[in-house]
């Protein structure tokens, strides 16, 4: 084999490789959906956040529309801090909605935004007043038992 | 009878830390001498077509009938489940996460490594090696370090393209043969496979397979007996070895990297 | 030995674990002169050449070329030391991937900046010199045993060492190739005005060709001499050695017990 020929199936080799690594990430992976627009960035406490985990999806009537960024305690309000960036496409009122929300039965956590009817819209840096925590199971039966208790009393 | 067993035992341990030890210090040599491989990037690019392109063919073979399987009992298993839908990314995150970095660097050790062992070893045994470290060069830089090279970058490769492949034999299986839906296969797949946790892993696996399937293979054959006995029985040792560090190492890093997020 | 000495080998003594091979060996390799150095099987032969090459290194004792002690250059000066050598392995030990030309250029490539066209000279030069110009382009495998010997010996003398070292070259050859190898070792060695140094049990060819030999026995030298010395010589292992005879020194049998004991036959 010549040293132009070996020359040639390396390159389609490594041509080749590369092209099926790019596949993956694009085709197989979500890649592709990852957003390299700009964002915005809004707050949000809540009292239990759950399972809530950073990198965790915020959507908006199902539609993906930013990321969690952070999450923190303050320690000053004993609440959780969540620190969201939001597509710069998307604007929302001051008077939205921010639930934690479970995807399917026992899947992973994501936070809903459900927009209210304020004229005026949140800007970069603000606070998301309303919010929602998770539902945590232990409650959920604690409160079942409890209701139940008093429905035979 | 049973302290002879146990000093035999602990013997073939101490003998095999030894080893290991003896490898590393090779494995170190390696990486010393490198420049000439950089500096003669065609030294490289001969190695990666003798081990890489040259084990394209098992590889991608390997690869579709590995997706066509998983398509298959994939199907079955979450049919049962109703879940039928999601074959996509259990096909994929199959392969992306695991089959595709231990299958591709199993296949490649069997194939090119062996014969990175092999070719070594004879050479070994012809007293190549010692003729070339009379003419003053190294034969650890221009011999050893440009099929070291070779391996780490040709396995990750030959995982991505094991990957595909066997995506695409899940696909025909699972949606072209069987049936499954044509859009929920995709879709579930890019939802379920994330591309820092999952592909990217999975190619971090691959380059460390890469590196201690060619570092057992080089220093089994450098290491050889020079007799036919000596090189056969290296080229056995190569393939168990590498095969059993692949597993262990496979484990040690999936617990690492996926630890049930 | 009146011209300077290349090789200084003094009170070397060798060995792996407990078993010495050389014992107090001193041999002296004059400038420009082909000498042998014979014994019989493991006596140690091979390992003197590789002492001298540097690619081991003695228990006691030193050797000296071109008046550096080999064990105690560094990594730097051992190299340089070998570029002045060459060395004919016993099978000749070509490149077997390489094809004839790239097998005697690969040192001209390796350690010389020459331009291809120089190169290309250079190694017709040398194949001429063996004989075996217009093999250039096949490969080892291609080779008959003595071709393949001398490509090695122009691969061997590619960059015009001034120390060539033989190790067993005569091995497996048939009369004419080995009348032509001893012919060249003992041509080049003039024409380049090297020093060779023959390890070999040939003796027929090589007291044709050698100005002095060496014999080691034990792991010492038993004899030195010119050809015409050794062949005179009356030292019983010498004479067995040069005479090919069955029985003397080195014995015939294996040292094990009695043979009517070994066949249970009535003492």
């Amino acid at each position: 084999m010549t040293r132009t020929t070996l020359d040639l199936w390396v390159g389609i080799f490594v041509v080749a490789g590369f092209a099926a690594l790019t596949v993956l990430a694009l085709k197989v992976g979500n890649l592709s959906t990852y957003n390299t627009s700009e964002t915005y960035q809004l707050q949000a406490y809540f009292s239990n956040i759950g399972g809530l985990k950073s990198q965790a999806s915020i959507k908006s009537s199902g539609v993906l529309i930013g990321r969690v960024a952070k999450i923190s305690l303050d320690s000053e309000r004993f609440e959780a801090k969540v620190t969201m960036l939001i597509d710069k496409r998307y604007q929302f009122p001051k008077d939205t909605f921010a639930n934690i929300l479970t995807s399917g039965l026992l899947g992973e956590q994501y936070i809903g935004l459900m927009p209210g009817g304020d004229e005026a819209f949140l800007k970069a840096g603000d606070e998301i007043k309303k919010t929602q925590s998770a539902m945590v199971l232990e409650d959920l039966i604690g409160k079942f038992l409890y209701s139940k208790a008093e429905d035979s009393n | 009878m049973i302290i002879e067993s146990l000093r035999s035992i602990g013997h073939r341990i101490v003998n095999a830390v030894w080893r290991i030890g003896y490898a590393s210090r090779f494995f170190m040599l390696i990486l010393l001498y490198s420049g000439v491989s950089f500096r003669r990037f065609h030294l490289i690019i001969k190695e990666i077509f003798s081990s890489g392109v040259m084990s394209l063919i098992i590889i991608l073979v390997a690869g579709l009938f590995v997706g066509m399987v998983l398509g298959l009992q994939g199907y079955e298993t979450l049919k049962r489940y109703g879940a039928e839908s999601a074959l996509g990314s259990l096909v994929a995150l199959s392969l992306v996460r695991e089959l595709g970095p231990v299958l591709g660097a199993l296949l490649f050790a069997s194939r090119a490594g062996s014969a990175m062992t092999a070719e070594i070893g004879l050479m070994k045994a012809t007293d190549q090696i010692s003729a070339m470290a009379l003419m003053a060069i190294n034969p650890i830089a221009r011999l050893v370090a440009p099929r070291f090279w070779a391996g780490v970058i040709s396995v990750p490769l030959l995982t991505a393209l094991f990957s595909v492949m066997g995506v695409f034999g899940g696909y025909i299986v699972g949606v072209v043969l069987i049936g499954v839906d044509q859009g929920s296969f995709w879709s579930q797949m890019q939802a379920g496979v994330d591309f820092r946790y999952d592909i990217l892993n999975g190619m971090i696996k691959s380059a460390v397979f890469g590196v201690v399937v060619t570092v057992i293979a080089l220093f089994e054959g450098y290491d050889a007996p020079p007799t036919a006995e000596g090189v056969s029985g290296a080229t056995t040792r190569t393939v168990v070895q590498s095969s059993l560090a692949i597993l262990f190492l496979d484990f040690i890093l999936t617990a690492f990297m996926f630890q049930g997020e | 030995m009146s011209s300077q000495a290349l090789v200084e080998i003094r009170d070397v003594n060798f060995g792996y674990d407990s078993r010495l091979i050389l014992k107090g060996a001193n041999l002296t390799l004059p400038k420009g002169k082909v000498i042998a150095v014979m014994g019989g099987s493991g006596s140690g032969k091979t390992t003197l050449l590789q002492l001298i090459a540097g690619a081991l290194k003695p228990s006691s004792g030193y050797v000296k070329v071109d008046g550096q002690v080999i064990h105690k250059l560094d990594h730097k000066g051992l190299f340089r030391m070998r570029r002045k050598m060459g060395m004919l392995f016993q099978f000749g030990a070509l490149f077997t991937d390489m094809s004839v030309y790239d097998n005697v250029a690969f040192q001209m490539r390796e350690h010389t900046d020459l331009p291809e066209e120089i190169i290309r000279d250079l190694v017709l030069m040398k194949l001429h010199a063996v004989g075996l110009r217009g093999t250039e382009h096949l490969m080892p495998a291609e080779l008959s045993g003595g071709m393949a010997r001398r490509v090695a010996l122009a691969r061997t003398v590619a960059l015009d060492p001034t120390l060539i070292m033989y190790d067993e070259p005569f091995t497996g050859l048939d009369p004419i190739s080995l009348s032509v190898v001893a012919n060249l070792i003992r041509r080049l060695n003039d024409a380049l005005g090297a020093t060779s140094v023959v390890v070999t049990h040939d003796v027929r060819e090589s007291l044709k060709i050698v100005d002095y030999i060496y014999f080691i026995a034990d792991g010492v030298v038993a004899a030195e001499g010119t050809p015409d010395e050794i062949r005179a010589s009356d030292k019983p292992f010498v004479h067995q050695f040069m005479h090919g005879e069955m029985d003397g020194p080195v014995p015939f049998h294996f040292p094990t017990g009695d043979y009517r004991q070994d066949l249970n036959l009535r003492p």
